[in-house]
């Protein structure tokens, strides 16, 4: 049976705000990304010093998530929600940060610190480090939010019963373009989940 | 009415050969991949499977005379050229390509670096070369990718907005990913040496593979096999290190054989992922301890290939499928004392073996698993 799922919550970042629920929660003058994402770290109260190791992907996919799961009472060992994630252009920012550290054979400093980030799904990973996501997850590639794909995807992992939640989002971070729409879909909620809803949720 | 999902062709691109045939054939022959190279990627020799240019041009040249592709194109295009020919392409079907790092070594270019980098550029040039309708979907999801995207194909078909699927996955040697290993401390001074007592790390290689995958049960043929389950279920635990429990393995098996409504008794060998680092292969000792599959014959197949990243998964599972057609188990290359604290049953024999359930299983950074379990039709 075909059920009818719902967005329980949603979370937008860009352009230096942070939106909840398609409220205006926090802006900063900040013109950097990574001092305005710290702002709002500390705005929201995130409390996780592993948040400043991560890399520019990670901090973004991180925040919009921890906003939307921290309200959720989460178990403290073992959560049962999906994470499926997408976005443009993968790891592609911290890649070219650790090309140039292996580009110059003068200056040539390889990290795995840095290295760990080039692979897009290490985000995910640390969201679900962070709330013991022992759940299923993926990371897509689309040149553009594939809506029609992710919703039919996310239904699928519910339908399945492979999950009781799944966390969906376009998390795209290159240079200085980045955008997050982050949403949680459940059996009940305040949105329908569906095609329309999402793309509204995405170009709001 | 339950949808059922079959791969109906497979096929590869690695040193050791440019079709599944003689791939199976020079691995039951023990021929391995991996060889000492000394170039400009490292500044000190390294052990790595790498595909000959000259061999890799020459067949290409048989099917497009045009020289604007990179050698990981050349790779995908030649991986699925075989299966596409044999089929129609319509509306509905899914192409789907896996990679971690696609052409990441146009980033070291002048010229249209970071477009050439991106991987839906990738993509589009091998789904250009072909004609699939669809928008490509790409899988990057570490070292799970290649199996990942066997659940994915499975999963988007049975939500009915596709029919049909090809999926392919590859990634190539780059110095990019060497350094990157080499930083972690990560790569084997010896060709890599799974669940063996002396291993010492990874090596790298470099790979295509291809499969379809159709619920469309005419397309069945004698040497097909379904997919009867799947799971890809996050450690939560750490981004460059696998559980010590082997949790999200161990409930990405149970996941699959919760779907398939079967045993773990039932099935006949695993292709596991065995990087030969010292955490992976006991975390996957472990995982296979829990789940009561120690006597089951399990065989790592990076001693042939290497390392092949986002291939590997499929890769492993191409050459399983040909080992279960042949019901020959294939050796676990490198293999020679036990280097786990649980036992497993390290096929170090190549001998006739019944299979009619195979598990694949892989790991890799972010805390990822992916198992599929596969069922032989006939």
């Amino acid at each position: 049976m075909k059920q009818n799922y719902k967005i329980a919550q949603y979370c937008v970042i860009e352009n230096k705000k942070v939106f909840l629920n398609g409220v205006e929660e926090f802006s900063s003058a900040d013109e950097q990304f990574p001092d305005f994402i710290k702002a709002a770290y500390k705005k929201f109260n995130s409390n996780y010093p592993k948040f400043f190791k991560m890399d520019n992907l990670s901090k973004l996919s991180f925040l919009a998530a921890d906003l939307l799961l921290k309200e959720l009472r989460l178990n403290e060992e073992d959560n049962d929600i999906a994470v499926v994630f997408a976005n443009k252009s993968a790891s592609l920012d911290t890649d070219v940060k650790y090309q140039r550290s292996i580009a110059n054979k003068e200056e040539y400093f390889p990290s795995p610190a840095v290295f760990v980030y080039t692979l897009p799904n290490i985000c995910i990973g640390e969201i679900s480090i962070k709330h013991h996501l022992k759940s299923e997850n993926t990371f897509f590639v689309f040149d553009t939010f594939n809506v029609e794909f992710i919703y039919n995807y996310a239904n699928h992992l519910l339908e399945s019963n492979k999950t009781e939640k799944v966390l969906c989002g376009w998390v795209e971070f290159f240079e200085d373009n980045y955008k997050a729409v982050v949403y949680l879909v459940q059996n009940n909620g305040i949105l329908d989940h569906n095609i329309k809803t999402i793309n509204t949720i995405y170009n709001k | 009415m339950q949808k059922e999902f079959y791969i109906t062709h497979a096929n590869c691109i690695t040193p050791l050969g440019l079709d599944a045939f003689s791939n199976y054939n020079a691995v039951i022959e023990g021929k391995s991949g991996i060889q000492l190279h000394q170039n400009n990627l490292m500044q000190d020799a390294f052990y790595a499977s790498i595909i000959s240019n000259e061999v890799l041009d020459n067949a290409f040249s048989k099917i497009s005379k045009s020289n604007k592709y990179t050698k990981l194109e050349k790779m995908f295009i030649l991986a699925l050229e075989p299966m596409v020919s044999k089929q129609e392409i319509t509306a509905k079907t899914a192409f789907i390509l896996s990679t971690t790092k696609g052409n990441i070594d146009a980033l070291a270019n002048t010229e249209n670096a970071i477009e050439n980098a991106q991987l839906g550029i990738l993509a589009g040039r091998v789904s250009s070369f072909f004609g699939f309708k669809t928008e490509p979907i790409i899988v990057s999801n570490a070292c799970v990718s290649g199996i990942l995207a066997i659940a994915v194909a499975k999963r988007m078909i049975q939500t009915g907005l596709y029919d049909d699927a090809f999926v392919v996955a590859g990634d190539a040697i780059s110095e990019f990913v060497l350094s990157g290993f080499n930083s972690f401390q990560a790569m084997s001074s010896e060709p890599c040496k799974p669940y063996d007592k002396e291993r010492t790390g990874v090596t790298l290689g470099e790979a295509t593979a291809a499969v379809y995958i159709t619920a469309n049960k005419s397309k069945v043929n004698k040497r097909s096999f379904k997919i009867v389950g799947d799971g890809a279920i996050n450690d939560a635990n750490h981004i460059s290190g696998p559980s010590r429990t082997g949790e999200g393995l161990f409930r990405s098996i149970n996941s699959a054989l919760k779907e398939a409504n079967i045993k773990a008794s039932k099935i006949d060998y695993i292709s596991a992922h065995g990087t030969a680092t010292m955490y992976n292969d006991e975390m996957e000792a472990i995982a296979f301890n829990r789940l009561e599959l120690q006597n089951t014959p399990v065989n790592s197949l990076k001693g042939y290939y290497g390392h092949t990243l986002g291939a590997s998964g499929l890769l492993e599972t191409v050459l399983a499928i040909e080992s279960a057609n042949n019901n020959k188990l294939i050796i676990s290359k490198g293999y020679k004392d036990c280097g786990v604290t649980q036992p497993i049953n390290i096929i170090s024999e190549s001998k006739k073996h019944e299979i009619k359930y195979f598990l694949k299983t892989a790991s890799g950074f972010g805390g990822c698993n992916t198992a599929v379990l596969f069922e032989k039709v006939n």
